[in-house]
């Protein structure tokens, strides 16, 4: 019996031990994953804080400096580089009221195409749903001459409307909310009719309030995706008032023939990180429920 | 308060029919179960009083006018649907509120309404919840509520008692007879639960394959129902069929099984040797023996103390069964003999399975 016993426990201790072993090795590469990922962020964070010479010698320091203060000040006020380029804090501006046009505009307009699409039987429907699906196929980058012809001819170069509008249709949220919305039931929609709601209504009252989680979380990547525009608001925008901080930050870094204030382009690279990341850290809860779960 | 009409309506989707023209009508305040298989149309013709759906023909009338052209919130109506429709976002005072905040009614009285009707309900406890956090029970309670609410003309159930279980079933059955009766309300009910009809309804419309088989009371229903559908459909155990000739000048039945059994009501139209069907219900059948007593083998015995149900075999292999006294336990293979009262007997014609009555003048009625 004692034997038994003490077999039972020299196994049980076996075991946690190999648990623990596993629970090691899965975290060990854990770390290792999180070390790839930050190590660059640490490196720009680090390097914000020293002076130009510094990182201009080829040093890549790995503890922070004590320039911080004037880097900062630099890049937020006056911008970098030998080409005094815009201010950080006018095009972080730029950036916000960009990635938040695109990504409100997005949702709403998909909200309400895709509200057409599922609740309304009218000719052509989906004809209409093919035509959105297939524009996923037509991204920025394919359509760019075009677009680009129809915004001189609007006159909408080096506008914010400009920046804004060609973003703006979505095929991928209309799909989502496509998608969201076929899990409604029919009753409400009926229970709604003879509670006397309009379409209107009964979109603002039911539709939109039972789509918060996956709107919250469609904003979240919709702003991060406006954020991280780089070639139409290069293209569009030629005045350095309208500057973005992603084409911004790329034409702080020279060509060569003159030597890069890597201090305050590091600087105003960090300073283009903070709203996504406050966008991302602020509504995760939301974000994660959107991705996850419905509320019905 | 209405009165509901309906006259000839039709519906088809495409080349299917589901109704074939259906008239029905309600008196002020009366409750009409309108009750079914699955798939005979029932919900459909529902539907098309709401004014969910529109009928391929015929006319819907409230109170005489023709409401067939207006949209469901024109009508005055309220539904209680079968998941309730709950909208999982509001509160249960919101639910409630919803069609009366449409309606622009002001805001002392929605609260006013509301707060009564939870009253009367017993949920007044529950109107800051959501949905989510009721048992079935209660958020069947809050969709009646949201349709007493409204203090509508007409009140449509679109079987909202399936979704609860057996106990809660019996419970609100009754609770929505007595808040009927009480509120007054003209109604339609729509069920496939025949214990759910013959409680709730004064009057019945048994459906079969987009027809009104029958209309009429429950008891009606029950002790003369119009065709072999309908008295297979109400009663349980489902009513027994056998196939007879008419003998006797029309005055007695010649099963197939052998015996003839003489009509207590008097002779029935048709020729000597009409094919007929006979029917009777099991708690009908005696087991006595006699000399029209017929030999059943029994194939299963179910005893359930107060009573016996047998399932059993006649000679000619068609297949009848009784609910006999308690107490009474045959084994399976015995052969019992079986008497069939003349006066429990239903007789149908064999080729339309209509009811056939005794010939005017002789009948008892």
């Amino acid at each position: 019996m004692r034997a038994l016993a003490e077999d039972g426990a020299g196994e049980a201790a076996a075991q946690a031990g190999r648990r623990r072993r596993a629970a090691l090795w899965a975290h060990g590469w854990l770390a290792l994953g999180v070390l790839v990922f930050a190590l660059p962020i640490w490196i720009t964070l680090v390097g914000s804080t020293h002076d130009a010479g510094t990182i201009g010698r080829g040093e890549v320091p790995l503890l922070p400096g004590s320039h911080a203060v004037e880097n900062y000040a630099t890049a937020w006020a006056e911008g970098g580089g030998r080409f005094r380029t815009t201010a950080a804090a006018a095009m972080l501006w730029n950036s916000a009221l960009m990635a938040l046009l695109i990504a409100a505009g997005k949702i709403a307009i998909s909200l309400l195409s895709a509200y057409a699409v599922v609740f309304f039987s009218f000719p052509g429907r989906m004809a209409f749903f093919w035509m959105i699906f297939v524009t996923l196929m037509l991204p920025v980058e394919v359509r760019i001459i075009p677009t680009f012809q129809v915004m001189v001819d609007l006159s909408l170069i080096n506008t914010m409307a400009g920046l804004v509008v060609p973003l703006v249709a979505s095929a991928t949220a209309t799909l989502l909310f496509r998608q969201f919305f076929l899990t409604i039931p029919d009753e409400y929609v009926e229970a709604a009719k003879m509670d006397g709601a309009g379409p209107l209504r009964f979109f603002r009252d039911v539709v939109v309030p039972l789509s918060v989680t996956n709107i919250a979380a469609l904003f979240v990547i919709l702003f991060i995706y406006g954020w991280n525009q780089y070639l139409w608001p290069l293209l569009v925008v030629n005045d350095r008032s309208l500057e973005t901080i992603v084409v911004g930050l790329s034409k702080m870094i020279g060509t060569g023939d003159a030597q890069n204030e890597w201090n305050t382009i590091m600087a105003t690279a960090v300073l283009a990180m903070l709203p996504p990341v406050a966008v991302v850290v602020l509504m995760q809860r939301w974000f994660v429920r959107g991705l996850t779960e419905t509320e019905k | 308060m209405a009165t509901l009409e309906l006259v000839g309506i039709r519906k088809s989707f495409g080349a299917a029919g589901v109704l074939h023209g259906i008239d029905l009508s309600v008196a002020d305040g009366e409750m009409v179960v309108i009750v079914g298989a699955s798939g005979c149309g029932k919900s459909t013709l529902l539907r098309i009083v709401a004014g969910l759906e529109t009928p391929t023909a015929g006319r819907v009338l409230i109170d005489g006018r023709d409401v067939t052209p207006l949209e469901p919130a024109e009508r005055d109506i309220a539904m209680v649907f079968q998941n309730y429709a709950l909208y999982p976002h509001m509160s249960v005072f919101d639910n409630m509120a919803y069609g009366l905040r449409i309606r622009r009614v002001p805001r002392a009285e929605i609260r006013r309404r509301v707060e009564e009707t939870a009253a009367l309900l017993g949920i007044s406890a529950l109107l800051d919840r959501r949905p989510r956090q009721l048992s079935g029970g209660q958020r069947q309670r809050v969709a009646m509520g949201r349709a007493i609410v409204r203090e509508p003309r007409l009140f449509l159930f679109d079987e909202p008692l399936s979704n609860l279980d057996a106990k809660l079933r019996v419970q609100m059955r009754a609770e929505i007879r007595r808040l009927q009766k009480r509120l007054g309300v003209t109604s339609l009910f729509v069920t496939h639960d025949q214990i759910e009809a013959m409680t709730l309804g004064d009057r019945l419309v048994v459906m079969h394959e987009g027809r009104a088989a029958q209309i009429a009371t429950p008891m009606e229903v029950w002790a003369r129902p119009a065709d072999t559908f309908v008295a297979g459909f109400i009663g349980s155990p489902a009513m027994n069929f056998l196939a007879a000739r008419l003998a006797e000048e029309g005055r007695a039945a010649a099963l197939a099984a052998g015996p003839v059994l003489r009509f207590a009501d008097g002779p029935r139209p048709g020729a000597e040797g009409r094919r007929l069907v006979v029917g009777i219900r099991p708690e009908h059948v005696e087991a006595r023996a006699g000399p029209e007593a017929l030999p059943l083998a029994v194939d299963l015995a179910e005893p359930l103390g107060s009573e016996t149900v047998l399932h059993g075999h006649l000679p000619g292999g068609e297949s009848l069964t009784a609910r006999l006294p308690g107490g009474l336990a045959p084994q399976a293979g015995e052969v019992l003999p079986l008497l069939l009262p003349a006066e429990a007997l239903h007789v149908f014609d064999a080729e339309t399975g209509r009811r056939l009555d005794p010939l005017e003048g002789m009948a008892r009625r």
